[in-house]
């Protein structure tokens, strides 16, 4: 160590504090994250891989076990489903938000932001009752003349489906609306001087531009999509089980640590790997830059 | 320029107003069938009652659970601001030391489903003896809202000039004092706000929570899971209610706060 690099961690030089200031701040959050983020996370690790004696049985069971891989595969399917859903539906949101202004603008940001810092039961709940064999959209069926009986709609897969798309559903619409915003109006204007069409601009320049906002987007929702709980856990049907409440059921019921431990292994893993590999599409300070 | 309302203006305006009462009439059915007289749910609700807010307040069961998530909500959104504010401070103004840690360490709890952490911390704090307690609760909603605090501070702190405080320490103030009188009122709106967030995150958070009740101590979520998996009985939709107006409130707290650190 130098000299000069000595005395920067002793002292700050009124723009920059010193290494030694630097470290204190950082030490509480440094030491909550250890303790209460890495340490039950790697504890969990440690069980899936030595449990009962060093093995990898515990990970071979979730694999080999065609009833584990169908939950595997069906809560990849759900996350995919969700998100795809979720596109569909929020592209065009976004696009619109972006476009309005004044009280408009106004309406539809609250639309778009109220769901999201309302709980989470509340909207499982809500869908929990409109779902009911004498809920609402059962009435709504049988007035309009769909159906003459009720359709069982509560704990099955496609009620998981539509209440994740509609819990998740902010989480694309902000970041794609977040990109949108970024577009210079002087291109859509170039475009139309250069003799686009409505359509052309949106193709050919309003699309390319956004793509960035619907991958990060989408990501997040798929990896949002795959760790459920609340959701299915309330409305999904105990035969089609997810990754988390197949957790949830090992834990509680049948308290098989080990393979718990290697589910929750598997999910983690997965999910930090393709946060790692698309490390540059996820943008969170934009997610919070337009959520706050 | 074409004008506004032509038709492919409108169908795009049909299918997002389509979309967006997809995602509130959910959200806004369920304030009327809280005041229904039926024991079971219906829409319309029949009648009118305030009954089920009466029952939400007088249950020994209801009234512990929200009080234990108000506690926990309002140490947790004390502990993540703190935290949070220090450690944005250390990063904004530091020499960049731990930067990537750091970053990395932050988008964690989002990245990791919560479920993983949630099966992590209930085998961990059992054994420490956490499991339950108000202290556990505030540990693990602290660790889950510090990103937000992040996010939200570096924003407010990235907009102030170093040479502020710079100039301060140069006229004999210290790096504390420097912070408190010039720093921190400039970017308080910011950090109220966060913790205002860091509260709503922590008394709505469902999953950790659902893993770290004890049968005695059980938060507002744990108990609403409860409910809603057993019988959906019409308290839920009153206890849905009060929740939306809290969420408009805090939003709108949060949102005046934000409004002031632009002026």
């Amino acid at each position: 160590m130098t000299t000069a690099t000595r005395s920067r961690f002793w002292h700050s030089d009124g723009r920059r504090l010193s290494g030694l200031a630097t470290l204190l701040l950082l030490l509480p959050f440094f030491a909550i994250i250890a303790f209460v983020f890495i340490y039950p996370l790697a504890q969990l690790l440690f069980i899936s891989f030595f449990e009962p004696k060093p093995t990898l049985d515990n990970y071979a069971r979730v694999v080999a076990n065609p009833v584990y891989t169908r939950v595997l595969l069906r809560t990849l399917w759900t996350a995919m489903l969700v998100t795809g859903l979720s596109v569909i539906l929020g592209f065009p949101v976004a696009y619109y938000m972006s476009r309005v202004r004044g009280a408009l603008a106004a309406l539809v940001g609250v639309c778009v932001i109220l769901p999201l810092w309302s709980s989470v039961l509340v909207r499982t709940a809500a869908w929990s009752f409109l779902f009911q064999r004498e809920g609402l959209i059962n009435s709504a069926l049988m007035a309009v003349g769909v159906t003459s009986e009720p359709i069982k709609l509560l704990y099955t897969q496609g009620a998981v489906v539509i209440a994740m798309t509609h819990v998740l559903l902010p989480f694309m619409i902000l970041p794609i609306y977040g990109t949108l915003r970024s577009i210079p109006n002087d291109y859509m204007r170039a475009a139309a001087v250069l003799g686009a069409t409505r359509l052309r601009t949106f193709t050919e320049v309003i699309l390319p531009l956004s793509m960035s906002g619907v991958a990060s987007g989408s990501l997040l929702v798929f990896l949002t999509a795959l760790g459920f709980f609340i959701t299915p856990a309330l409305l999904g049907s105990p035969q089609e089980l997810m990754v988390a409440t197949l957790v949830s059921q090992q834990i509680r019921e049948v308290l098989d640590w080990p393979f718990a431990s290697a589910l929750v292994g598997v999910l983690t893993l997965f999910v930090t790997l393709l946060a790692l590999i698309f490390s540059k599409t996820l943008r969170f300070d934009r997610l919070m830059g337009a959520q706050t | 320029m074409k004008p506004a309302l032509d038709r492919g203006s409108l169908a795009l305006g049909a299918y997002v107003y389509t979309v967006l009462a997809f995602v509130i009439i959910p959200l806004v059915i369920i304030i009327p069938m809280s005041f229904g007289q039926n024991d079971h749910l219906e829409f319309p609700p029949s009648g009118f009652t305030l009954k089920w807010y009466a029952e939400y307040f007088t249950s020994r069961g209801w009234r512990n659970a929200t009080w234990l998530s108000i506690q926990v909500a309002f140490l947790t959104a004390i502990c993540a601001t703190l935290i949070g504010t220090a450690a944005t401070y250390a990063m904004v103004r530091g020499r960049g030391q731990l930067a990537s840690l750091f970053q990395i360490l932050l988008i964690g709890p989002i990245i990791v489903p919560h479920i993983a952490l949630a099966v992590g911390l209930y085998l961990f704090f059992q054994t420490i003896g956490l499991s339950g307690t108000v202290p556990g609760f505030v540990l693990a909603h602290t660790v889950l809202a510090l990103p937000f605090v992040v996010f939200t501070t570096a924003a407010a702190l990235g907009k102030v000039d170093a040479n502020f405080e710079a100039a301060a320490m140069s006229c004999g103030a210290t790096r504390w004092t420097a912070f408190r009188l010039i720093t921190l009122p400039l970017i308080l709106p910011s950090v109220v706000s966060s913790a205002f967030f860091a509260f709503i995150i922590s008394f709505d958070e469902p999953v950790v929570s659902f893993f770290l009740s004890g049968v005695r101590q059980k938060t507002l979520p744990r108990r609403m899971f409860e409910d809603i998996e057993q019988n959906l009985t019409p308290v839920i939709p009153a206890i849905a209610t009060l929740l939306i107006v809290l969420s408009v409130a805090i939003l709108l707290g949060a949102y005046a706060m934000r409004s002031r650190a632009r002026s």
